[in-house]
Parts: C-alpha cells; sequence; structure tokens
C-alpha cells in the first residue's frame, strides 16, 4: 500500500479542539465532521484538501480530548496519511483502531515543508519528499499492532 | 527488577507474574465507561460488529454528561441512542438527566470505581480514577466498543515517572494548583505514554478532592494515567462507599522509574494556565492586569463539594464585579443537592452567580457559557486550547476554584489569598 500528496504542514501540539471543535460533536456523521476539520486553525484546510493529501504535525499531534471524531475526520477529509514527531496515546489508538494510516518520524517531520509532494510506501515504512528528493525512515508498527491493521481494525480482529 | 504500582495492577489483570515497561498484553477490564459523545460511535461499531451483549452489564458504564439536558435535537438525538442501547441491554449504570453527574466525579462518588481496579473510558479524564489507586486511562470509541464486548483492552505497559510530593499543601493551594505547576515544569507532552506516579511524605496533606483533580490533568502532561498510593485517606474515603471489595497494590521498592520529580509543596502558590496550552503557567498574584469577562467553576476537574466550598468561601456574603458572569456548575446531583442544603447555592446567587445543574457545558464549548471574540474567561476546567470555550479569539485560563471566585470579585486574575 502507498500513498502519494501534498502536504498540509502544522506545528506541535496540535490538538483534538483544533481537529475538530466540540461544537460539532453532536454528530456522527464522518462528512460532516470532515466539513469542519481544522477550521479553528485553517480555515481553508477543507476547501483546499483532496483525496489522497498527507498531513505533517511536531510533537503530541491529537493531544486533548478521547473524540475518535478527530482521526474520522481527518480520515473523511481525504487524508492519506498523518506524519509526526509524535502522537498523543488517545489519538495514536483511535487512528490504528479506524484505519487512518500514522507514521512517527521526526526527521521527516522537522523536514518535509507545507506543499511538497511527499510519497509513503507502508510496507517499509520509507517515506519520500518528492520535492526535496530527501527520504527518511519511519518506525515500524509492532507485530501486535500490525496485526489489527491487517485484520481492518480493532472491532474485525476481535471476531 | 521491581514494579511500579500501575504495572502491578496491569500484571495482575492480565494473568503475568510480572510485566515490564513496553509490554504489550491484553487486560482484563472492571469497568468501561462511556459517555453521551462517545458512546454513539461506541455503538455504531458495536452493533456493526455483529455483537448481540456486553461482557457484564454491572460492569458498562454509560454516563449522559456533555450536552446534559440536550442543548439541541442532533445532541438529544445522541442522547436518546444510548438511552435504547442502556435499556436494549440492560446497563445497570446509566445515568441520565436527574441522576447523572460529570462522570469523573460520579463514577468515584458512587464507588463503582475502586482501588486495584483496571478501567478504560471513551474518555481522555478517565485517568481521574489513578486517585483511589486504580489504573485507569481514556480511550476511543472504538476501544469502548471492544471493551463493551469481550471486557479486555490491548495496552502497552507503560514506563513511569515518579512525582516525589514533599511538605505539605497550605490552603487555599490546591490539587489544582499542584497539577498545573507540574504541567507548566514538564510541559503538555512532558509524560506522552507514561504513568505518573506520585508518592512522598507531601502526599497525607492531599485531601481525595485533591487527588482526583491532579490524576484528571495526567492527559494534560501527556500521560497515559495517574496514580496515588492507597493510604488512610483513600480507604477512608472507600469504606461504605466502594461497591466492591478493593484490592491495594504498592510500587515495590525497586521499581523503575525513567525520571523523579520532586515538588515542594510548601513552596506552591495559586497557579493560572494562560493561553492556550495548560503547560503556559503562570502565579496568579501576575495577572493583576488581565480583565476578565467570565468565571466557570465546575467540571471534572473541579467540581467536587470541597471545589464549590472553597467557591463559597470567597463568594460569601460579597458581589462579583461589575461586567463579570459567574456561571457554578456542581459536578453531581449529590453535590448539587449539598450546595443548597449547605446554603453555598443561596450565597452564590447573592454574589451574582448563576449555579446550573451538572453538565460538561462550557468546558468544551458546548454550551451554557460560550464566550466571544475577544472575552476571557478564568476556569477551573482543564483545557484551554484555541477555540475550546467559543470562538478562536477567546482566551481561558485555567485555575483553581479559589483563583476563579476571587478573579470574579475582582475583575482581574487574581490570588485567593490578596481578597
Amino acid at each position: 500500500m502507498n500513498a502519494k500528496g501534498p502536504v498540509f504542514k502544522y506545528g506541535n501540539n496540535i490538538d483534538t479542539d483544533v481537529i475538530i471543535p466540540a461544537r460539532y460533536l453532536n454528530t456522527q456523521s464522518a462528512a460532516e465532521l470532515a466539513s469542519h476539520c481544522m477550521e479553528d486553525i485553517d480555515k481553508t484546510f477543507v476547501t483546499r484538501v483532496k483525496a489522497g493529501d498527507i498531513m505533517v504535525g511536531g510533537e503530541n499531534f491529537g493531544c486533548g480530548s478521547s473524540r475518535e471524531h478527530a482521526p474520522l475526520a481527518i480520515k473523511a477529509a481525504g487524508i492519506s496519511c498523518v506524519i509526526a514527531k509524535s502522537f498523543a496515546r488517545i489519538f495514536y489508538r483511535n487512528s490504528i483502531n479506524i484505519g487512518l494510516p500514522i507514521l512517527e518520524c521526526p526527521a521527516a517531520s522537522e523536514a518535509i515543508s507545507e506543499g511538497d509532494v511527499v510519497s509513503i510506501d507502508f510496507d517499509t515504512g520509507v517515506i519520500t519528499d518528492e520535492t526535496t528528493g530527501q527520504t527518511f525512515q519511519a518506525a515500524p508498527f509492532p507485530p501486535f499492532i500490525q496485526n489489527i491493521i491487517a485484520k481492518g481494525g480493532l472491532m474485525n480482529s476481535l471476531k | 527488577m521491581g514494579m511500579t504500582m500501575t504495572q502491578k495492577i496491569l500484571a495482575a489483570h492480565c494473568g503475568e507474574s510480572t510485566v515490564k515497561a513496553g509490554q504489550l498484553i491484553n487486560a482484563k477490564l472492571d469497568i468501561v465507561l462511556g459517555n453521551d459523545i462517545t458512546t454513539p460511535v461506541a455503538i455504531n461499531e458495536f452493533e456493526k460488529a455483529g455483537f448481540d451483549s456486553v461482557f457484564d452489564k454491572t460492569r458498562v458504564n454509560i454516563v449522559l454528561d456533555h450536552f446534559v439536558p440536550n442543548k439541541d435535537i442532533k445532541s438529544a438525538t445522541q442522547s436518546k441512542q444510548c438511552r435504547e442501547f442502556a435499556n436494549k441491554y440492560d446497563i445497570l449504570n446509566f445515568y441520565d438527566v436527574g441522576q447523572m453527574g460529570i462522570e469523573h466525579a460520579l463514577l468515584p462518588e458512587k464507588g463503582i470505581v475502586t482501588a486495584g481496579d483496571c478501567i478504560i473510558g471513551a474518555d481522555s479524564h478517565t485517568c481521574t480514577y489513578g486517585a483511589v489507586g486504580a489504573f485507569s486511562t481514556g480511550v476511543g470509541s472504538t476501544d469502548m466498543a471492544a471493551g463493551m464486548a469481550k471486557g479486555v483492552a490491548w495496552f502497552k505497559v507503560p514506563a513511569a515517572i515518579r512525582v516525589v510530593l514533599t511538605g505539605s499543601l497550605h490552603r487555599p493551594v490546591t490539587g489544582k494548583d499542584v497539577i498545573l505547576h507540574l504541567i507548566g515544569e514538564n510541559g503538555v507532552s512532558g509524560a506522552l505514554y507514561k504513568s505518573l506516579e506520585f508518592t512522598g511524605e507531601g502526599v497525607k496533606s492531599l485531601t481525595m478532592e485533591d487527588r482526583l483533580c491532579i490524576c484528571n490533568m495526567a492527559i494534560e502532561a501527556g500521560a497515559k494515567n495517574g496514580i496515588f498510593p492507597v493510604d488512610e485517606i483513600c480507604e477512608a474515603y472507600l469504606k461504605g462507599r466502594s461497591q466492591r471489595p478493593w484490592v491495594k497494590y504498592e510500587a515495590d521498592p525497586d521499581a523503575e522509574y525513567e525520571r523523579t520529580v520532586t515538588i515542594d509543596l510548601d513552596a506552591l502558590e495559586p497557579t493560572v494556565s494562560y493561553p492556550h496550552l495548560p503547560e503556559n503557567t503562570h502565579l496568579a498574584k501576575e495577572g493583576k492586569d488581565i480583565k476578565i469577562d467570565q468565571i466557570v467553576i465546575g467540571s471534572c476537574t473541579n467540581g467536587r463539594i470541597e471545589d464549590m466550598q472553597a467557591a463559597y468561601e470567597i463568594l460569601k456574603g460579597k458581589h462579583i464585579a461589575k461586567g463579570v458572569r459567574g456561571i457554578i456548575i456542581p459536578a453531581t446531583m449529590a453535590v448539587y443537592k449539598e450546595c443548597i442544603l449547605r446554603g453555598y447555592t443561596e450565597a452564590f446567587i447573592d454574589a451574582g452567580c448563576i449555579v446550573s445543574t451538572p453538565t460538561c457545558g462550557p468546558c468544551l464549548g458546548g454550551y451554557m457559557g460560550i464566550l466571544a471574540a475577544g472575552e476571557r474567561c478564568v476556569s477551573t476546567t482543564n483545557r484551554n486550547f484555541v477555540g475550546r470555550m467559543g470562538h478562536v479569539d477567546s482566551e481561558v485560563y485555567l485555575a483553581s476554584p479559589a483563583t476563579a471566585a476571587a478573579s470574579a470579585l475582582t475583575g482581574y486574575i487574581t490570588d485567593p489569598r490578596e481578597v
């Protein structure tokens, strides 16, 4: 599995309140959640994002609330992968559980710029910044988590 | 190598004699929790996967607290979905309007969570229950769905940071000032993926309300859980309250900690987190020039009776400053009733405040106190992110109930020792 697309770049401590503000948590509709994704820090994100695009954050991405609506909104907005220096732990679990690909890679998070075209090989964890030619190696998932992903998420893995 | 308190609880719940940091385990759950925002998503996952029973109807808890009494048609629909699910599966601990409270105030108050438990909740502040000596952590809705179905969850055994509390706490300094100070010193990702294990002679100067407040905001340091030893104060709280026998775990003397942080309680002063991160801490006495429009006293962090008492002691017989809106929200129906019985409610109203029935409401910008652009609020809640309580250009200053009440009187951020 691979992903390739232009990058939306954000900073450290991107919290779940800016990913999807709580005023929209009265719905479970992924499409409706996606239509408000990131609006409190980037009003034009939803008008610019296209299916397959990539999001890059800094440290502690997804901190704050346990709302699964946050990775759901990012996924439904069309983002194919989130790369960050580190993820807040509940966001990390939620992303795996709902099937939003995420990669922890401090070097890539540091080097990649807004608008760069980035390609990702999920099998090897290699991230390539096509704009600059740099490549980065993301940390692989432990086999335990790979098994959940391979089975199509947590609920399927329980059956 | 010995184990931390958290590791011992996790070992006991996965059938191993020892576990170590980084190990992936499947642990048996004592309590699974969700609220009116996270449970509907969990129900959808539960039903989509084809489950037709919960693992134990006495161990699944659903508390309607975020948007109730419901603020609009969509939130009413979500509550209705929770209600129907609770009826269908005969969920014993389903708390609706009239019996509900903010989940993390309600479950300890009712003795549903107890020492030695392994708990997940689809709410990030589920880490609160470390105060009663439980391993307890926040998860998402899909984890809640799996937990309801099977009574198990996977965890990576966390490494730990030891927080040694020295000296003793001096009122009006409270547990809120302890945790804000800790986050200020260590940052919002300072304890990422780790346990915060509190210990030291200073623990005995902390009330259960202090400990519940401190563990509540462990997540704001990035932590997986916060946990306190089960001492005499904790056992006195659990006695006659805990619905099940409790198990007391202690960290081994040779437990491994990644690092040790020491907090001198004698030296702590009323502390405020400025926008837009909980780590942005300042002393309350330095906020004299910051004019405010609103205060909120309540939430899963600071809506307990001792919090109400702290506010009462400052507000009684006085009136809040012109132009300040005072919003006080007792966290459970029991706290709400106690405020009436003790005369706090009357004093709050006479001081110019409003007193609401329990709800998370303004904490997450839901309703009951939303801020307009440019407005500032001193709040006893737990997060001050951009747009957390309303407009993206509004500001939330996190503080203790005493500091919020003192600030309401002057209209500026105020050290409660100065009113």
